[in-house]
């Protein structure tokens, strides 16, 4: 595996007033990889996550996504990374393709690159006949992956994935992971938050926030061992009952 | 370029989709202009006059007969008693009551002069104080026409007088749609300018799209015009479509020229959209937009002249029309309609929105940040 490292951060804090929302994270992501990123309700993974992605300014500490800094060259940031937010966010009053063609054109793609990325991506994702159909008539588990589909229209480096399978059927969201590793096979680093710890199991390795700070970072097998834990469900628990903040 | 390109074609899209705003553009120009002129006038017609008549004589019939047959004025009551007239206005079925004395044709034959009793519901100061006016003019007609049957020879009156013939320049029939058709233009103008830009931008904050945008590489200026462009557009075609409505029922052809009024009007849109966009940074519901606007809204059309004189308005409030785009607009749109005034004439209303233009959109463009 190619060891470059995409996401670096160092003692990385956000507070809100006096709150710590973000407690001086240290980690690093490889590219390519499938990097979880698990934690409790208002553990602080989001705004950990639009820090990272440019969407929210650092209090402290230091990260460099895709080769860029946080703090002076988020714009540069925005250009190779995709993200998929906990709201549905695509336009819902525009069709599948017309979707698609606005995020390929505010990346500076190609008319040529949008028309051909737009073909494979209905292929694959099998809703030709769905091309012209306003996105708000589809099915939440269509437009889920179809978000993510077009979070890496523009090819970015990395994806950052936040809760995309809430609310989705056990099918969907299997569907939705086959999406996420033929992605990884191509190179895209995939950032993913979620509750689910089956999809936990999925991720090449994983981390767990609690009350802000990074508690545990391994893989799921390591973790399971260290935790001495049956599944990553039991380590999760063990983990968050720590917790001394309340979801929200 | 490119990008602005993309943003544009997103927006018109959305724009053209959404029924509700179509019907906004289109209905709300027509039916706005094609009621409130007749409705929002200042002339007071059907003035309800109680009459106390206790003379009961042939001059006091002749008077009545006289105040009733003008439009003004409808006989609502008559009685020989202030009580049950006065009871007629605590009922609110009365607007003015006129009382005739006893002896009024005695003392009018006799004495040469006579006494009327003019008392007026100013519940409504505009209708009571019109009111009376307009009666006194009648009564004063009166006098002179009953004058004139008495001295018939010589000719030449005994007393002098002065009569005051009056002249009502660019507008010489007094016609309240003229002055109220070009204002009324000016108020659609600035809430579907405004409230449209405001709500589609905290419509995308709610939605959660907006986010989706910031973690693009578009920049600022580039969503700030995508959103303005469009607006401006529907803004000059709503323009276009009042000032057909104006020339088709109203018979309302600016006397200036139309390339003054959407040379302002392009400079007034793009300082009311820049209000709208700056309200939309500060609001984070629909809900909070809509009431900043309309609060707003409020201000600005009780303070912009449309119903009222901005001259006669006290000193302060005088003040604070200098802070109303809405005033200078519907100033130009008066002056250049009625009076055919060119750029020289409104010089300084251009630079002064263009002042408002460069101050909201200035401060929108600051307060947006695509990072908290």
């Amino acid at each position: 595996m190619n060891q470059t490292k995409v996401i670096i951060t160092d003692k990385l804090t956000k507070r809100f007033g006096g709150f710590t929302a973000v407690d001086a994270i240290c980690f690093e992501v490889t590219k390519g990889e499938i990097f979880g990123f698990l934690g409790a309700n208002g553990a602080g993974k989001t705004t950990a996550m639009r820090m990272l992605c440019g969407l929210s300014f650092p209090t402290s500490g230091k990260a460099m996504v895709a080769g860029f800094d946080v703090y002076k060259e988020n714009e540069k940031i925005k250009q190779n990374i995709g993200y998929m937010s906990q709201k549905f966010s695509l336009y819902e009053d525009l069709t599948v393709k017309e979707n698609m063609q606005l995020y390929g054109g505010i990346y500076g793609k190609s008319n040529a690159f949008i028309k051909q990325k737009t073909e494979s991506i209905l292929t694959e994702l099998d809703i030709k006949k769905e091309a012209n159909v306003l996105v708000k008539s589809l099915p939440l588990g269509w437009k889920q992956k179809l978000a993510f589909a077009v979070a890496i229209f523009h090819e970015p480096e990395i994806v950052f994935l936040d809760e995309p399978t809430g609310g989705v059927d056990p099918v969907a969201r299997r569907e939705f992971w086959n999406m996420i590793y033929n992605a990884a096979a191509t190179g895209v680093t995939v950032f993913v938050t979620t509750h689910y710890m089956d999809e936990a199991e999925y991720c090449n390795r994983v981390s767990i926030m609690v009350d802000g700070k990074i508690e545990a970072l391994d893989t799921p097998h390591q973790l399971k061992q260290t935790y001495n834990a049956g599944s990553m469900d039991d380590v999760f628990l063990k983990l968050a009952r720590k917790a001394v903040r309340t979801g929200d | 370029m490119r990008t602005l390109k993309f943003l544009l074609q997103k927006e018109f899209r959305q724009i053209f989709r959404d029924p509700a705003i179509i019907r906004l553009i289109f209905i709300m120009p027509v039916i706005q202009l094609m009621i409130l002129p007749w409705a929002a006038d200042y002339e007071i017609k059907n003035i309800q006059l109680a009459v106390v008549d206790l003379d009961h004589s042939s001059y006091s019939q002749k008077l009545i007969s006289k105040i009733t047959s003008s439009k003004y004025f409808q006989l609502a009551h008559y009685s020989s008693s202030y009580e049950s007239a006065l009871e007629e206005v605590e009922h609110d079925r009365a607007d003015l009551i006129l009382q005739i004395p006893p002896s009024f044709e005695k003392e009018l034959v006799k004495e040469d002069k006579a006494q009327l009793f003019v008392a007026g519901n100013a519940i409504n100061g505009v209708k009571a104080n019109l009111g009376a006016a307009y009666i006194r003019n009648i009564i004063n007609d009166f006098n002179q026409s009953i004058r004139m049957e008495w001295i018939q020879l010589p000719r030449f009156s005994a007393q002098t007088q002065i009569e005051v013939t009056s002249s009502n320049w660019f507008n010489p029939l007094m016609n309240y749609k003229y002055f109220m058709v070009p204002g009324i233009l000016v108020i659609l103008l600035t809430m579907i300018g405004a409230n449209l830009t405001a709500i589609n931008i905290v419509r995308e904050k709610e939605i959660g799209t907006i986010e989706q945008i910031n973690v693009t590489p578009v920049k600022k200026i580039q969503f700030i015009l995508g959103k303005l462009i469009p607006f401006w557009i529907i803004g000059l075609f709503v323009l276009t479509l009042g000032l057909l409505i104006a020339r088709l029922i109203y018979g309302i052809i600016p006397a200036g020229s139309f390339f003054t009024i959407y040379a302002f009007a392009a400079l007034y849109l793009l300082a009311i959209l820049g209000l709208g966009l700056l309200v939309s940074t500060y609001a984070a519901t629909q809900q909070q937009a809509m009431l900043i606007s309309f609060f707003l809204m409020m201000v600005f059309i009780l303070l912009g002249g449309l119903y009222t004189s901005i001259d006669s308005m006290p000193r302060w409030a005088q003040i604070f029309t200098k802070f109303n785009p809405v005033s200078y607009f519907i100033e130009v749109m008066r002056m250049v309609v009625l009076k055919g005034s060119g750029f020289a004439d409104i010089k300084y209303h251009m630079l002064t929105m263009l002042g408002f233009a460069l101050v909201f959109n200035g401060w929108a463009v600051f307060s947006y940040r695509k990072r908290s």
